[in-house]
């Protein structure tokens, strides 16, 4: 068994850092450019949002449709953090200013996160997606009233911290912390709520307790890939974390499979890049990314990984296995 | 005190038609627990359909508002059969998500055939105003809360008596037991889309007569706010939608204009999560107790 | 197993696709064509903004083309959507840069947009001339970055005199737009000048980008009864604040600001006998103005509103630059446009050390029986 674990750990660390190596020369030679850069640091981000929101819809499998708001909160708190510190002179590396602002972004969230959940979480379903609706858009329309953050025009003059070497290293880290809280004591009685809530109870498990820890977890996160946000784009509008930002996260999460973390990050990567890839069609490009979702929700319904997770070992074992199976065939023939 | 009453009467327009709307939300919803988000597009179709409907073919009051409606209903039963029908035992959240897709596909649909600027929609209904005291009431405002209340009538008695409206409430309250009673599920469901889309376009028709404009994004909004109102009033019992559509469009008009109106969308949020935290299944909602 | 299948089936699919739109990246810059990018919202809520400014941007590059275009070789106008979103701005904008290959950028329409991308444009030294931003950090401390438009303090200001003097207004209301920065940023200036002037401020209300009801306020000025109602934000919130305002009675004259271009289209008879600052007057004789208006109506079959005149204006300025630099390189480029001396629809247009057009006069507008009506001519100074 320990044998097995510390494969799959080897087998995963070196896929990560060969795909990063992969990065690096590229982006070194050239051949990938700023835009495909850009590009793949706001994939990066995308994927951290959506893998922290499946902690909540995934996991918990509760609807949550305010998963901008935290976003905002993390990206508003830790621009504020970091405009400060820069401000004050202090010598430190930025690297160590994206770290701490990412920290403080991620507690704000969490906060505001254990704040929210612990009144709304004894609504279930529908409910309680409309009342994070409401949350995240009392969030929105706070920062358009608030003027030391800006207003209605934005916060503007934030240091752009965030390339894709660091970005690439924070997705690993979150990734790994995620797939491990799934792993964990915690992670088995979260989801064991979402299986169902009264045999959890029966269980002796605090359902209570850990539908917060859920909550507070998935927006600590949020916070963190909210802050990487406000150091990537240097400028915050309010007008970006709306409901229609929600929906999108909730989208990609639903399309990778409630409770995949692979299924989330393959999501995040496909809706990120689809529009891209669509921006000649200029307007009829909304229509195409609309016609792709319900075609692939009405043959997939389930998303593109279910419930189940893509294991880079499996796959591996199970090209071997073909290749010896063939072998087999092969040499049965020849004898 | 004429400023108050002029004001109640402003909330009642807006509410009127939050509530004309959310009740399509609400039918859906009861019906096959989805919620539609595609109907603040059925609506903003239904807007185009009235304006071109008044301004090409010039027709009378009543064949605009009617063909937008019949329109409207054979659209919303053509969506459920292509969009949601596939859908109907999987997860809900994946019907969830293509309802979003359809709502997408509507709206650029509508940027595509009608361009972004917005049309201005006629004043279809005859001008005047009358004046009770000091309290002014133009014949828009008498026409939408007078339209809105006696379809809301028709639908009540239509649910009630007919066997149609008992085919609905029998699938929203057991789909497998209407089954067994001999129900047409699929008719029956189509139906639902059929009255609730034709409501929503008779929501949208008034919401761009009153506000004077056409545009593809217009549903979503009031979509978002009927969409509230249904929650508000409980969803799935259509009497709740009516008035959790009132409350909230009376809330928004006295927020706006006695406390304040930057904070009005986030006060009528903050009024639906008290109320929600107080009583968890909305205003008319009945306490369901979780079976083991 | 077959359920394994498919996921891995999906995902190489997914991946192949990645790889082969990284692939069909095309290398942009052939010699006979000068790129120019433009970059607005097309799609979403403020859709009507970006493509207005890109219809009056193209109608310039069509006639410059035939025309000869620069030095022989034809301009494109590479159109990018925005969807008003900041992230979606910055990869339009590194597409045309490293995708497409242009050599200079028309854009952002939208202060927020722009605002976003403008980081990256300074370090890249790329010429933008935005033909519509109007947020004051647009052009602070970006050597590289131009407008076209005049800012929203100086408009609120040219309104707030007019108001004052021309009109002899005593008390003022305003109904602003809260969520929308244009609309409070000229609000702020018209407050701050009107107050100067001697005059006093009513009362100030708002509504929400997406409002569609404003009985409520209107209700609330109606009994303030103000000498003018300022409202500055565009034709499709202004039109039906207008409509409901006449219908409920109210009297006081409404003023308002640019974004009110194209409001005595539809309601010619709301919008009666009120004002609004302006960067050109459609009735003015010079033949600029009725060669463009002549010509997008012609194209489009519409009227032409101050975003597609400012986006017609910003391309000639670019075009006279690149001419006048005499190559495609960035730095001549913006050598050149800091001496831009052009006469367009709007305006002549020079700039500033900072970047801005220097001394436009702001034009006010009457509007008359569906007609706009050239007023007078305001020049802060």
């Amino acid at each position: 068994m320990d044998h097995i674990k510390k494969k799959a750990y080897l087998i995963n660390t070196i896929a990560v850092v060969a795909l990063y190596l992969v990065f690096f020369v590229l982006i070194q030679t050239k051949t990938m450019n700023n835009y495909f850069v850009g590009i793949a640091i706001m994939t990066c981000i995308m994927i951290i949002m959506a893998m922290s929101l499946n902690i909540v819809a995934g996991f918990l499998g509760e609807m949550a449709l305010g998963h901008a708001g935290f976003m905002a909160i993390g990206a508003y708190a830790s621009a504020s953090f970091s405009m400060a510190l820069i401000d004050s002179g202090l010598p430190l590396p930025q690297l160590v200013i994206l770290i701490l602002a990412m920290i403080v972004g991620g507690i704000v969230a969490g906060i505001f996160g254990f704040l929210i959940g612990t009144p709304t979480l004894r609504l279930r379903g529908d409910y309680l997606g409309i009342v994070t609706i409401g949350f995240s858009e009392i969030i929105r329309i706070f920062f358009i009233n608030f003027g030391p953050t800006g207003g209605a025009a934005g916060l503007k003059g934030i240091t752009r911290l965030v390339n894709f070497h660091n970005v690439y290293w924070v997705t690993i880290i979150v990734a790994f912390l995620i797939f491990t809280l799934g792993r964990s004591k915690q992670g088995r009685a979260i989801i064991s709520i979402r299986e169902d809530e009264i045999a959890a109870e029966a269980a002796g498990i605090p359902t209570t307790q850990y539908k917060v820890l859920a909550f507070s977890l998935a927006a600590f996160f949020a916070g963190v890939g909210g802050a990487l946000y406000a150091h990537y784009q240097s400028f915050l509008e309010p007008s970006k974390f709306g409901f229609m930002f929600s929906i999108e996260m909730f989208v990609i999460v639903v399309l990778g499979g409630l409770g995949s973390i692979t299924g989330s990050i393959i999501s995040a990567i496909v809706l990120t890049v689809l529009p891209e890839m669509l921006r000649s069609f200029a307007e009829y490009r909304l229509l195409v990314y609309s016609l792709v979702l319900i075609i692939m929700m009405i043959f997939r319904p389930q998303g593109i990984f279910g419930r189940t997770e893509f294991s880079l070992t499996a796959f591996i074992e199970s090209l071997i296995q073909r290749k010896n199976v063939k072998k087999s065939i092969g040499g049965g023939e020849a004898s | 005190m004429n400023l108050f009453l002029q004001q109640l009467i402003n909330g009642l327009n807006v509410g009127s038609i939050y509530a004309l709307i959310a009740i399509g939300y609400t039918m859906v919803y009861g019906i096959i627990k989805l919620i539609n988000f595609a109907h603040g597009e059925i609506m903003m179709f239904g807007a185009y359909f009235a304006f071109i409907a008044a301004t090409s073919f010039h027709l009378p009051v009543w064949a605009v508002l009617l063909s937008s409606m019949v329109i409207m209903a054979i659209i919303g039963v053509a969506i459920e059969f292509v969009a949601y029908r596939p859908l109907r035992n999987a997860p809900r959240l994946s019907a969830l998500i293509t309802a979003i897709g359809v709502s997408l596909f509507l709206q650029n649909l509508a940027l595509i055939i009608f361009k972004p600027d917005p049309k201005v929609m006629p004043k279809i209904f005859p001008e005047t105003i009358y004046k009770l005291g000091e309290i002014e009431i133009s014949s828009t405002t008498l026409i939408t809360i007078g339209l809105s209340l006696f379809f809301m009538v028709l639908l009540d008695l239509y649910i009630r008596k007919t066997k149609q409206g008992r085919a609905m409430r029998a699938v929203s309250e057991d789909k497998d037991a209407a089954i067994l009673m001999g129900i047409n599920v699929n008719r029956t469901i189509s139906l639902t889309f059929a009255v609730g889309s034709a409501l929503g376009a008779l929501g949208g028709v008034l919401y761009s007569v009153a506000y004077i404009q056409v545009y593809p994004t217009m549903g979503v909004m009031p979509g978002l706010k009927a969409f509230i109102a249904a929650v508000l009033g409980g969803i799935g019992i259509i009497p709740g939608a009516m008035l959790g559509g009132f409350i909230i469009g009376m809330v928004e008009t006295m927020t706006k204009a006695y406390l304040s109106t930057t904070w009005a969308d986030a006060i009528v949020f903050a009024i639906l999560i008290i109320v929600l935290l107080f009583k968890p299944t909305g205003i008319l909602g009945k306490n369901t107790r979780e079976k083991v | 197993m077959k359920k394994r299948v498919v996921s891995v089936l999906l995902v190489v699919m997914f991946t192949a696709s990645i790889f082969a739109f990284a692939g069909c990246s095309t290398s942009g810059g052939s010699a006979d064509v000068v790129k120019l990018g433009f970059i607005g919202p097309m799609t979403g809520d403020a859709a009507i903004y970006g493509s207005s400014a890109e219809e009056g941007a193209q109608l310039a590059v069509a006639e410059i083309n035939a025309a000869g275009g620069i030095d022989g070789k034809n301009i494109e106008l590479v159109a990018y959507d925005s969807k008003a979103d900041q992230t979606e701005a910055i990869n339009a904008y590194n597409r045309l840069r490293d995708q497409d290959g242009v050599v200079a950028v028309i854009g952002g329409t939208l202060s927020g947009e722009t605002l976003a991308m403008k980081d990256i444009m300074v370090q890249d030294n790329m010429p933008v001339l935005s033909p519509t931003a109007t947020a004051v950090e647009v052009t602070q401390a970006a050597p590289n970055v131009f407008r076209a438009c005049f800012l929203d303090d100086y408009q609120g200001q040219a309104a707030a005199n007019f108001a004052a003097t021309t009109l002899g207004a005593k008390t003022a209301a305003l109904l602003i737009g809260t969520g929308n920065p244009y609309s409070e940023g000229v609000s702020e200036a018209f407050k701050a000048a009107f107050t100067a002037k001697g005059g006093t401020i009513a009362g100030s209300e708002s509504y929400g980008t997406a409002d569609k009801d404003f009985s409520a306020q209107l209700t609330k000025i109606k009994e303030m009864n103000p000498d003018v109602v300022f409202v500055p934000d565009y034709v499709q919130t202004v039109g039906p604040i207008l409509q409901k305002a006449k219908e409920m009675g109210i009297t006081a004259k409404f003023v308002g600001a640019d974004g009110w271009d194209g409001v005595q289209e539809e309601y010619a008879d709301a919008a009666q006998g009120n004002y609004f600052t302006n960067h050109y007057a459609a009735d003015s004789p010079s033949e600029t103005v009725q060669n463009f208006i002549t010509a997008y109506k012609k194209e489009y079959d519409k009227v032409p509103n101050s975003f597609a005149a400012l986006g017609y204006d910003a391309v000639y300025a670019m075009v006279e630059a690149i001419t006048a630099a005499g190559s495609t390189d960035s730095a001549d480029i913006i050598t050149a446009l800091k001496a831009t001396d052009h006469a367009g629809v709007t305006g002549t247009l020079k700039f500033d050390e900072e970047g801005n057009p220097k001394d436009k006069e702001v034009t006010i507008i009457k509007i008359d029986g569906g007609q706009l009506k050239f007023d007078s001519t305001v020049v802060n100074k």
